[in-house]
């Protein structure tokens, strides 16, 4: 079985490029220019130089010792949380702002739902110098409040996008909108394994140094380079995906993905793609979705803007349907529950959509011997007005 | 074919099915067929409409919210195509068409009177490789897009693959925008008037009065006007009747009064 995407953009059944012919020019030149620029040596200094001194990479591994005995296993934290603007989505903005001065591109869009994306995409591009445009939700403008003040303090024009459901999906739709009113000039960054193809892949890619440097750190640490089991929240699932990436093919090690059930599976307001979700189209890929039987797309709910997404990457997607990733979905009650407790155990406070991953734990049958790596994807600065109502209620 | 020979320019009016109301499907047909309209594009509705602007969204959300369904829409067009002789074509997405089951929905399109499809996010190499046949077996035919980026090239497969006609987006845009004709779209059009293509072409996106379906007539077989003519259809609905909103405005457009 083969877990990375074949030349026509696929993985098996899942993505491709179903884009209308306003974008065909643009997406065209990605596809055929990513590899090439990404590879190219100069580019992977530039990259890797950036991620060192401005991000703050490596990340570190941390073992969790009082979380370890809580669960009674082995259980290591990748902190993507401390790298620069909090979250693993810079990885990505990085690659993507490099790769856009390639193209001669001087207009930057990007969709955000957490503001997460948005904010590591307003940073490069003040890094950058480039004009810098964010389409968010109104309800993710206002459930994610501080971000948006990031955002505008980087330089960076927030539009908020009004129609659906006014969050992610709807961001997204109308950063494409912008994207086939300029193309010319402007690249669209977008934050996750989503989108035609190259998107994911490429997204994919730049995500990976957080798998290549896992292989280091294990083997530091454990004395073998891989852990028995990675788990990590998909929204889209980019920080999934740069967690899994060196392990895709490496059978030994356990993909655990987990998606946001938001009030419960079945309550009709859920985010849990894979078990509520069939095959089709979204955002120009083929892959799960959330939708009724006539095609429409469902508007999903999680309490966490990263996930509150009615699809998944095309990567995950495929990575589910044949087994190598099993999946748990976690309500909201039990994210919040289990930010709780890493902050309490660990003195970590971890973002709502990377709560998701640690509350899996519990679901999980861990042996005492074996490792687990759990994508730490963002800290939870952005979510405190959320945790606030919750130790009110408290 | 879709479009006849013909000396006068072709206008297609699009309209969203179930907008205003459910039931008005059937007659805005009717009354763009009566009044003189030389193709009718027919939107399905789509919850994410990623090429639409705000008018179309709009239009389609409001008919999503009154009840619209494939079934629904194939329904409607059922009681009216025998009824009227111009030419039905479909603007949708691809989603759309997978969630029907493909074969099932050209089947359904060749039962009730469609003889065209749009689908903005089916790209030829994908019709080619996943639809073609399909299309051929039931008869249905293909309408691709091309735009101010579309390579010489790709126009001429582009207009290889399809029997229809081929429609022109006159700006590198989403539906909605109405501003003046410039001359860069001028240049663009004489250029693919310059190509000879097997088909004939419709400009569309922006296309909103007398003058803009006029000047683009200039450079091709006529041209394609939808988010001017729902904002009309929304705004004077109500106080006038359907006949009436339809008549005045296909006459405008192709008269100026
Ligand atoms: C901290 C954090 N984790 C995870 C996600 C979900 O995105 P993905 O599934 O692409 O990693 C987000 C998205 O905003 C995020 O901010």
């Amino acid at each position: 079985m083969r877990y990375t995407i074949d030349d026509r953009g696929f993985y098996g059944n899942f993505g491709g490029a179903y884009i209308p012919e306003m974008l065909h020019a643009n997406i065209e030149e990605l596809q055929q220019r990513y590899v090439g620029i990404i590879e190219d040596p100069k580019f992977q200094k530039e990259f890797h130089d950036l991620l060192k001194d401005y991000v703050g990479r490596p990340s570190p591994l941390y073992f969790a010792k009082r979380l370890s005995e809580k669960y009674g296993s082995r259980l290591y934290l990748k902190r993507e949380d401390l790298n620069h603007t909090g979250a693993h989505k810079i990885n990505n903005t990085i690659g993507q702002i490099l790769l856009a001065r390639r193209l001669g591109k001087t207009r930057i869009i990007a969709e955000t739902g957490a503001g997460q994306h948005g904010v590591a995409t307003a940073t490069v591009c003040a890094l950058m110098g480039m004009e810098c445009i964010v389409y968010m939700g109104e309800v993710d403008i206002e459930r994610q409040k501080p971000n948006v003040f990031r955002m505008k303090m980087l330089g960076a024009e927030v539009r908020p996008a009004r129609s659906g459901s006014k969050t992610l999906k709807d961001a997204t739709n109308e950063a494409i909108r912008d994207w086939i009113n300029h193309p010319v000039e402007t690249h669209y960054i977008i934050g996750s394994v989503v989108g035609p193809h190259p998107y994911p892949d490429m997204v994919a890619r730049f995500q990976s140094v957080v798998s290549h440097e896992l292989m280091i750190q294990m083997e530091e640490k454990e004395g073998r380079n891989y852990p028995d089991r990675i788990i990590a929240c998909v929204g889209g699932g980019s920080n999934a995906a740069g967690a899994y990436y060196h392990y895709l093919d490496d059978e030994r090690v356990r993909l655990v993905a987990v998606e946001a059930a938001g009030e419960g599976i079945h309550s009709g307001r859920s985010a849990a793609t894979s078990v509520l979700g069939t095959e089709g189209i979204i955002h120009g890929s083929r892959t799960l979705l959330m939708q009724t039987k006539d095609g429409q797309i469902t508007e999903p709910h999680s309490i966490s803007a990263g996930l509150d997404y009615p699809g998944i990457g095309p990567m995950h997607a495929h990575l589910i349907r044949t087994g190598r990733a099993e999946v748990v979905s976690i309500t909201d009650q039990e994210s919040v529950e289990a930010a709780m407790e890493l902050s309490r155990l660990e003195g970590i406070i971890p973002a709502l959509e990377s709560a998701h991953a640690l509350a899996a734990l519990k679901y999980l049958t861990l042996d005492s011997d074996e490792t687990t790596v759990i994508s730490l994807s963002g800290r939870g600065d952005k979510d405190l007005a959320t945790f606030m109502k919750y130790l009110d209620d408290e | 074919m879709i479009l006849k020979d013909r000396q006068s320019p072709a206008l297609n009016i699009y309209f969203t099915a179930g907008f205003p109301e459910l039931e008005d499907t059937v007659p805005v047909i009717r009354a763009l067929s009566e009044s003189g309209v030389d193709l009718i594009e027919i939107g399905m509705p789509y919850s994410d409409p990623m090429a639409d602007g705000p008018t179309i969204q709009q239009s389609s959300a409001r008919a999503l919210k009154n009840g619209m369904s494939m079934e629904v829409l194939f329904d409607q067009v059922a009681q009216i195509s025998e009824k009227v002789s111009t030419p039905l074509i479909l603007m949708g997405y691809l989603n759309q068409m997978i969630q029907y089951g493909e074969e099932r929905f050209l089947k359904r399109c060749r039962e009730t009177g469609i003889s065209g499809l749009i689908i903005p996010d089916l790209p030829p190499e994908l019709y080619k490789m996943q639809y073609q046949e399909m299309f051929r077996n039931h008869q249905v035919e293909i309408i691709f897009l091309i735009t101010p980026q579309t390579s010489e090239k790709r126009i001429r497969t582009i207009d290889e693959l399809s029997d229809s006609f081929i429609y022109v987006v006159s700006d590198s845009s989403i539906t909605g925008k109405s501003t003046e004709i410039s001359k860069e779209q001028i240049a663009y059009f004489q250029r693919i008037q310059k190509m000879k293509l097997r088909n004939p072409t419709l400009i569309g996106f922006g296309i909103s009065d007398h003058q803009s379906f006029s000047q683009a007539a200039e450079y091709s077989s006529g041209a394609i006007i939808g988010s001017a003519f729902i904002k009309r259809l929304d705004k004077e609905y109500g106080e006038k009747g359907i006949d009436e909103v339809v008549t005045k405005f296909v006459n405008e457009i192709k008269h100026g009064a």
